[in-house]
């Protein structure tokens, strides 16, 4: 019998999850894929409807959770099995190499500076570069640098090598192997979040074809201070900065030919906070949102959308849209429709508030768990009304975005509900044995 | 478990002291830790009065400092302020050889004030204070100078500039650990008991969480059954299951479990202390009981808006509101409807309640889907005959006692739609707000089944006649420009969830906010969603704001979380940055009081301000609003401040 508990997930619903049950003084396992926990939440800007900064008030969170006594932070680590049952599950982790030694690496990121090979960075959704040793984002939790191998000219020719040569604390160890472990565990949480669906294939609305098209994170990142244009937004054709800005609803989703047939639940106020943002950036921006049904459905989040036209002087247009582009200056056209009558407006920049998608690794999580998905491949509750948490595997939970489309709040309340059952599993199955 | 049972004879019984709970409580929030003596901030004293050696580790941090700020200019510099016994710099403070040089130099120059300058106490405080406390130094004679955040990272292009401000930053904090003392954490033992208020399904849910995490819970219930809103609803999904079977299982666990006690026909009449040991009264049919409990939980929930006046409710018997509706279904007492509008946002959205309503739009559509699923036994063998709304089903003549306004018929009957086989159904809306996946699905399905869905605007409302025996909606069509007209048999209005009125009195009891949109007030819209700023109460469910039923449950599951924290722990060491107050100046004006946001000081009996230690965060407001300064923050004195100060300013001269 195991009365630890493993969390897939880093992001903010995997953090509080581990956080709660630590807090108990449970053990935690939390492993996450990627070389840094905070998930999406910490590639956000801003958050709705209090215009937060983001990483700000998720940053204490992540080193709360790292330096926890009762959690074990795995990243850059994915589960690779699981067998048993509630309360004895035995999960296999594989602990990718990152070629440093995380007890040695103090992340003075001196490294990084020095290293000479440059590739996109996918922390800011490729928009700017970072280099092959890297840290993923200037806050990242554990503070320690990973090589991506798969670009490294030390790992495709055996040269360079400068990082080695250069780290005082002999961190750099190239000779480093994946691992596999065990972790016997009693319950099992999974918070995996979402992706961003790529909208090029839906032409209509030129992403990848127009260059002044972005889709939502993109623009997050770009008007971030600390992400790839120090906070600037720029069009990509010209690097100039915009002053009419166009935002579309519901790019993939609520839409059954891509297989969206689902609300986003997040994108009206993403969208809306970020046209507030334009204007607090630059006095001069107008911003438009081209929507389908205006979703303002959390705690103050129609009275923001009010602030939005009123003080931000947002403009909103209940139409579809799609967009085509003036060539002579790389203008996104959008065209819509009033009343039925086609109408046609152009901007200098278009952001795309793209559908959010279940991540290709729930397919694979699920078969392991032996837990069914819905029709979406989002994670299926055992009981939608009475046991939201629970999937049909005793001691498998689920918490965030992996099981319903949701926002930051729902995900953290959902994030300590899942972290009650897997500890109500623990505690019985401790006791019956 | 069943409720339980009143014994008149002892209107007031005393709840037995959980077993392993020997409770702190009144020792720390007399006797507040005191300061050796205010009066003599010039030589403060130290535990056995011995001299000031004070240890400061400058920090490289890298490049991050040491790119920047020449380093070792200000550890010479360090060296020659006074009482600085040791300085020397490192590469990485945090890193192990940073720490040990701390430890070493503690015990080996007899250190007994240690000042990091480096990074943010945020992230870096307790790691530093950790190793304090190893080398036998309380943590509370640790000091921290920012020399990164508020330094070199914005002074990157004026080096000799940082390099002075350095100095000054860590001068200042040289000049302020003179004056620290040292500091005893107090320890407060954490009653194993949770007040659940509110049976609906969130506070069901709480409380049969936190009693499977191994605590006992008491769950008041102003009805005399437990259940709450839902009672009210025909179902909770499609499908045949009647909402009351639903949550049939939920209820029976609750009774069942042996941690839980239910009282019924109950309210919560008063509640003192602060987490850990709150002193409640819960009253049952007029005798009280006092059960000390460690952690609240609120899940009160909210009421339906009753739309008085708007669209013809109150005027025409076959205008009801979404729940009304519900209970005509449930009741069996839904006439014989064909063409049935739906108005959404009734009341909501900028109107008399600013917000949206969250979950009306999937409520109407799951009921529009319910005529059409069940409309050969709504309609029965006689067609399309129709029958007035029976207004004696008790649940609505209680909602319905209120004045009738007369009114006349205006305009004439347009001829209706033409019949056809099945319903027709028109949901006219603002935006349908099916959100996420299972919402969406919902609208999805609606318009399969050729539910119409019309919008409408705030500048041109539906409004709701009656021509004839008929109730008429008059529309603007949106697309077409013009006036149209909807005979219907009824018209269902969705109208918003709003606070029950005794919030406010809860409100009061339990010092907990509410926000403008009257429901309860979380402590971070984000991050802290079902916590109340007040540590050891949260809240879960429509108390919180408008929630389907899974969102209820999910938050009542989460507070059960939230609420066992300190509980499994069994104690709370609070930390000691707080308040205290000097009796002989206190006037017990009261201002501490009314500016404390965690409930934390309040008027004792002898007039005086009183600081309940264990609920107090240290924030200082009490101590910047006192209008006689009687208020000082343990560790931040206005002594130590105006030191720290003073330096800064004497360096800028």
């Amino acid at each position: 019998m195991s009365t630890d508990v493993l969390v897939i997930g880093g992001g903010i619903a995997g953090i509080q999850a581990s956080l709660d049950i630590a807090d108990k003084g449970g053990k935690v396992y939390l492993v996450e894929k990627t070389p840094s926990i905070g998930g999406r939440m910490a590639q956000l800007d801003k958050t709705f409807p209090t215009n937060d900064c983001s990483i700000c008030i998720l940053a204490p969170k992540m080193a709360d959770c790292y330096g926890h006594p009762n959690i074990d932070v795995l990243t850059y680590s994915e589960v690779v099995g699981v067998d048993g049952e509630a309360g004895k599950f035995k999960v296999k982790v594989l602990r990718k190499a990152r070629y440093v030694d995380e007890t040695k690496c103090t992340g003075c990121e001196e490294c990084v500076a020095k290293c000479p090979q440059k590739v996109p960075n996918e922390f800011d959704q490729g928009l700017g570069e970072r280099k092959v040793i890297y840290m993923p984002f200037a806050q990242a939790v554990p503070r320690v640098v990973t090589i991506d191998k798969e670009n490294c000219t030390w790992f495709i020719k055996e040269k360079c090598g400068a990082c080695k040569i250069l780290c005082e604390r002999e961190a750099v160890d190239f000779d480093q192997k994946d691992e596999e472990v065990v972790l016997d565990v009693g319950s099992i949480i999974v918070a995996i979040g979402y992706d961003i669906w790529d909208p090029t294939p839906a032409s209509e609305y030129g992403y990848g074809k127009y260059p002044n098209v972005f889709t939502g994170m993109e623009y997050e990142r770009m008007i971030n201070a600390s992400g790839p244009t120090g906070g600037e937004m720029k069009r990509r054709s010209d690097g100039e900065r915009p002053h009419k800005l166009a935002f579309i609803q519901c790019v993939g989703s609520r839409n059954p030919q891509l297989g969206h047939a689902y609300c986003c639940s997040v994108c009206c106020m993403f969208s809306t906070k970020e046209a507030m943002l334009a204007r607090e950036h630059h006095d001069d921006i107008d911003s438009t949102i081209f929507y389908k049904d205006l979703r303002a459905f959390g705690k103050g989040f129609f009275e923001y959308v009010e602030r939005a036209k009123n003080d931000y002087g947002v403009r909103y247009i209940n139409s579809d849209a799609t967009v085509q582009e003036n060539p002579e200056n790389n203008n996104p056209i959008v065209v819509y429709d009033v009343a039925g009558r086609p109408e046609k407006e152009e901007f200098d920049m278009v952001v795309l508030a793209t559908t959010l998608v279940p991540r290709p690794d729930a397919i694979k999580i699920a078969e392991m768990l032996g837990i069914p998905l819905t029709e979406f491949k989002f994670f299926e509750s055992k009981d939608r009304i009475l046991a939201p948490m629970d999937t049909v595997r005793e001691g498998v939970y689920l918490a965030g975005y992996c099981r319903e489309p949701m926002d930051i709040p729902e995900a953290v309340a959902e994030a300590s509900a899942a972290a009650a059952r897997a500890v109500e599993t623990v505690l019985a199955k401790g006791v019956t044995g | 478990m069943e409720p339980e049972e009143q014994t008149p004879e002892t209107p007031i019984e005393q709840e037995e002291q959980a077993p392993q709970t020997p409770v702190v409580q009144q020792e720390p929030i007399a006797e507040p830790p005191v300061e050796p003596d205010e009066e003599a901030p010039e030589t403060p004293p130290t535990p056995d009065s011995e001299e000031l050696r004070i240890g400061v580790f400058v920090c490289h941090c890298g490049t991050n400092i040491g790119g920047f700020v020449d380093v070792p200019a200000v550890v010479e510099y360090v060296k020659t302020l006074p009482n600085v016994a040791f300085a020397r710099d490192n590469l990485y403070t945090c890193a192990e050889d940073g720490l040990t040089a701390i430890r070493d130099a503690i015990k080996e120059h007899k250190l007994n004030r240690v000042i990091v300058a480096s990074c943010t106490p945020r992230t870096h405080a307790p790691l530093f204070q950790g190793v304090c406390e190893e080398a036998g130094l309380n943590k509370y004679l640790f000091e921290f100078a920012n020399i990164r955040e508020q330094c070199s990272w914005v002074h990157m292009k004026e080096k000799e500039d940082a390099t002075r401000k350095a100095k000054d930053l860590i001068k200042s904090s040289v000049s302020k650990a003179a004056l620290l003392v040292p500091q005893e954490e107090m320890k407060v033992d954490v009653v194993p008991r949770s007040l659940v208020i509110g049976g609906g399904v969130a506070g069901l849910s709480a409380a049969l969480s936190v009693a499977r995490q191994g605590f006992d819970v008491h769950l008041v219930e102003k009805e005399g059954v437990l259940g709450g809103f839902t009672r009210n609803l025909n179902s909770l999904s499609l499908g045949d299951k009647s909402a009351e079977d639903t949550i049939k299982p939920l209820i029976e666990h609750v009774q069942a479990h042996e941690n839980i006690t239910v009282h019924l026909n109950s309210q919560v009449e008063s509640v003192s202390g602060f987490i850990g040991n709150f002193d409640t009264t819960i009253v049952t049919n007029g005798s009280s009981k006092e059960v000390k409990v460690g952690t609240i939980i609120v899940a009160t929930g909210a009421l339906e808006y009753i739309p008085e006046g708007l669209y013809g409710y109150g005027m025409y018997d076959n205008v009801v509101t979404l729940t009304e509706f519900e209970i005509l279904c449930k009741s069996g007492k839904l006439p014989k409807i064909k063409n049935v509008a739906f108005i959404q946002c009734v009341g909501s959205r900028g109107q008399d309640k600013s917000y949206c309503s969250r979950i009306c739009c999937v409520i109407s559509i799951k009921n529009a889907l319910y005529i059409t699923e069940n409309f050969a036994e709504i309609m029965g063998e006689e067609g399309a005959e129709r029958v007035e709304v029976d207004v004696s089903v008790p649940e609505i003549s209680s909602r319905r006692r209120r004045r009738r306004r007369m009114v006349s018929a205006e305009g004439e009957a347009a001829p209706g739609p033409a019949p056809t086989g099945g319903p027709e159904i028109t949901i006219f809306n603002r935006d349908v707000t099916t959100y996420g996946a299972d919402h969406e699905v919902y609208y999805n399905k609606a318009r399969e089944k050729r539910i119409r869905f019309v919008r409408y605007t705030t500048d041109n409302l539906p409004k709701v006649t009656q021509e004839g025996d008929k109730l008429v909606v008059n529309y603007y069509h949106e697309t077409l420009k013009t006036e149209r007209k909807l005979q219907a048999d009824m018209v269902v209005l969705a109208t918003p969830l709003i606070a029950p009125p005794d919030a406010a009195d809860l409100s009061k009891k339990l010092k907990i906010p509410i926000g403008r949109d009257g429901f309860f007030l979380e402590a971070h819209m984000k991050l802290r969603p079902i916590d109340f700023a007040t540590d050891g109460i949260f809240v879960c469910g429509t108390a919180r704001g408008p929630a389907d039923i899974t969102e209820s449950v999910a938050q009542g599951l989460g507070t059960a979380s939230r609420a066992a924290i300190p509980m499994a722990r069994g104690f709370i060491q609070a930390e000691a940055i707080l308040a205290q107050v000097d009796p002989e100046i206190c006037t017990g004006c009261g201002t501490c009081e009314a500016n404390c946001p965690y409930g934390a000081i309040r008027l004792s009996d002898d007039g005086v301000a009183e600081v309940l230690a264990a609920a107090c965060k240290g924030c200082g407001c009490c101590g910047a609003t006192c209008p006689e300064k009687a208020i000082q923050m343990m560790n931040y004195t206005d002594d130590q401040l105006l030191a720290q100060g003073r330096s800064i300013l004497q360096g800028a001269m």
